[in-house]
């Protein structure tokens, strides 16, 4: 029993972590139509930038204040992913409105190999680590309660807490804010968006920072886990099922996707793996979203699909 | 002022519903057709051939049969690989378990086993469309993956999933020399090109475009959309799989999974986009972008770099590969949409009038 709560545990904060990633997704989605596969390349990108810029602060402050360093290197990464955000905008969607799906599709893909290649240029292509003083060692809980504890690693449970409050902050944002409103409309309606004078451009520079950013804080906890590497870009593929099996459109959907994803791929590995072999994490995630689908064609809390000829 | 079909009368059905109606195409293709079998072996270098034309040819091939899935019946696919790996490991399957298995035979039956796979896989078809297809569509792409890597009776018990062919025989002749390799590829790469121009123009075809176009609507008036969708996965995972089969066995010679994982079912997507959906000549401009950009940014970048005096490391090489690549894509889709085969429809619509504009 208490295993099986391990692992369930387990996999709710491996699942907070593709939420996080997923989330990107949803937000660009929502807003702009545009399904954003350089959100995993933006993930990388962002780690790389606050991997080295910590470290260069660091450096210049004489390596005594890490936490100062972590926050200007927060900020200046801010930063850098807001320009990255202003130069897609400007370059290459503005020029791709009313195009097919495929069309934009294709579009962040080769968003994704310019992303890749200017990071690594900048910023170099070895591994780094980001030192945000996240406790690495596990903790025993609920001693009283099972015989042995569960096992629960400190990092995950403060990356989940993280991840809880970005939603938290995004949900308040997109609700309260006269910000928030603006990407609500356009989100239902690009048109009628624009008719009551809410400036698209603008909008959609706001949503590619606010997934900058959001691709920001999942790139330090990844990055922070597992170090600053090319394969960090690959996380846009694992977050892939999260998405369809939560919605496309739908915030709270790449949350609840995520922990069931998470869940799923950790009891399957766990329960299931040894009996064909192991390493069927990555489509089992697939298939079960696949599950889902023909149930629920649009995904779990997605804009349910009105056919009209 | 040449390619104008003034006085080309069509006297009769057959004439009037031939693949190609314009007399010029007509002979156009007939001699490039003729050229490619004839001139490129005598002129063609050994590099020529390994490097650009073999590869060149058999994802040709591929993006054919991703250009039916997705360009005609409008099903988006990114598990395009997973059909090459079906199609080149079921193919090597019964190349080494059947006795006396010819190299066609075996070819074509690696292709049937990849249709059957793309008829399961189509399945969410059925149900789930657009964006949400395409992902589901990545689920074939890992789940082979992840099984020719760890099912070892797929690859014959080698250990990392790592399988060779050698001695291709074709009806008693040893395809072995790139050249003849080349012609091999070729020659099954006509068959299948007019196998699809054929498919396309037939009721089949007009069912896939009339589901893409609109799929309640062509429900409405009588196609069934099971039969149209999971035919189109059908065909097109033929096509791939056979194209995978090749792959493997003309191009690679002795491959892993590795070779057929995601990214080469982006790059075909990419083929497709690039070079035109829905159109057959496409599929080769897009094929034959795909192909070249990568070997030409590779020769090309070093020697740029020594002319305005600064010596790039390989690293910072294969990076800039990356952004202009990507940034080409890109540009590409903003210019040109529709593809390549669109800027082609352009200029041949402008000679049609030339010298003489309007």
């Amino acid at each position: 029993m208490a295993f099986f709560l391990e692992t369930l545990i387990g996999g709710l904060m491996a699942g907070m972590l593709y939420s996080l990633v997923a989330l990107g997704f949803v937000l660009i989605y929502k807003a702009s139509g545009v399904f954003n596969f350089a959100q995993g390349a933006m993930v990388l990108f962002a780690a790389l930038a606050m991997a080295r810029f910590s470290e260069w602060f660091n450096a210049a402050l004489g390596g005594d204040s890490l936490l100062v360093a972590n926050i200007l290197a927060f900020i200046a990464a801010g930063g850098v992913m807001f320009v990255v955000a202003w130069v897609i905008e400007r370059l290459a969607l503005r020029n791709l409105v009313n195009q097919e799906g495929a069309t934009l599709l294709m579009a962040t893909l080769g968003i994704t190999y310019v992303l890749e290649g200017v990071g690594q240029t900048i910023f170099g292509s070895e591994i780094y680590n980001i030192d945000v003083g996240m406790p690495k060692d596990p903790v025993m809980m609920f001693e009283n309660v099972f015989e042995g504890g569960i096992l629960i690693n400190k990092e995950d449970f403060i990356a989940a807490l993280v991840a809880a409050c970005l939603v938290a902050a995004l949900s308040i944002f997109f609700q309260k804010t006269s910000t928030g409103r603006a990407l609500r409309a356009v989100a239902d309606d690009h048109q009628a968006a624009l008719s009551i004078g809410i400036p698209l451009n603008r909008i959609w520079v706001i949503v590619w920072c606010v997934a900058g950013v959001v691709a920001l804080v999942a790139g330090i906890i990844w990055g922070s886990k597992l170090g600053v590497q090319f394969s960090l870009a690959t996380v846009a593929l694992r977050a892939l099922p999260v998405v369809i099996l939560g919605g496309l459109t739908s915030v709270p959907g790449a949350i609840i996707g995520g922990l069931i994803i998470g869940v799923g791929e950790k009891l399957s590995e766990v329960f299931l793996g040894p009996y064909v072999g192991g390493g069927i994490e990555i489509w089992f995630a697939y298939m079960l979203a696949l599950v889902f689908l023909l149930f629920r064609p649009q995904g779990l809390f997605g804009e349910k699909i009105i056919d009209r000829v | 002022m040449i390619y104008r079909e003034n006085g080309q009368f069509k006297t009769s059905y057959g004439a009037d519903q031939q693949i190609f109606p314009i007399a010029q195409d007509r002979w156009a293709v007939i001699a490039i057709i003729a050229f490619a079998f004839v001139g490129v072996p005598l002129l063609a270098d050994e590099y020529m051939f390994r490097a650009i034309l073999i590869p060149f040819l058999i994802l040709s091939l591929a993006a054919l049969g991703v250009n039916l899935l997705v360009g005609y019946c409008g099903q988006i696919t990114l598990g395009a690989g997973a059909f090459m790996a079906i199609g080149a490991y079921a193919a090597y399957n019964f190349l080494i378990r059947v006795d006396g298995m010819p190299l066609l035979a075996a070819l074509l039956l690696g292709g049937l086993t990849s249709a059957a796979m793309g008829i399961i896989f189509g399945i969410p078809s059925l149900r789930v469309r657009g964006l949400y297809l395409a992902v589901a569509t990545l689920a074939a792409q890992f789940f082979w993956d992840w099984a020719f890597l760890r099912i070892k009776w797929f690859t014959n018990d080698s250990s990392s999933g790592s399988v060779s062919v050698s001695n291709l025989d074709f009806f008693g002749w040893n395809v072995d020399a790139p050249a003849e390799k080349y012609l091999f590829c070729l020659g099954m790469l006509v068959v299948f090109g007019f196998l699809a121009k054929n498919l396309t123009r037939a009721s089949i075809g007009r069912q896939w475009m009339a589901i893409r176009d609109m799929d309640v609507a062509a429900e409405v008036i009588g196609i069934r959309p099971m039969w149209a969708k999971l035919s189109a996965f059908a065909v097109s995972s033929f096509f791939v799989g056979v194209a995978g089969a090749m792959w493997g066995f003309v191009h690679l010679g002795s491959w892993e999974p590795a070779a057929f994982s995601v990214d080469r079912s982006f790059q075909l997507l990419f083929m497709v986009i690039i070079g035109g959906l829905g159109s057959i000549v496409g599929s080769f401009f897009g094929a034959a972008f795909i192909v070249v950009l990568p070997i030409f940014l590779n020769q090309f970048l070093p020697v740029l770099g020594r002319l305005v005096g600064i010596s790039i490391s390989t690293a910072a090489v294969s990076h800039a590969e990356l952004i202009i690549f990507g940034a080409l894509i890109v540009f590409f889709l903003i210019v040109e949409p529709h593809g390549l085969a669109r800027l082609w429809a352009t200029s041949k619509e402008k000679l049609r009038l030339w010298p003489f504009p309007h």
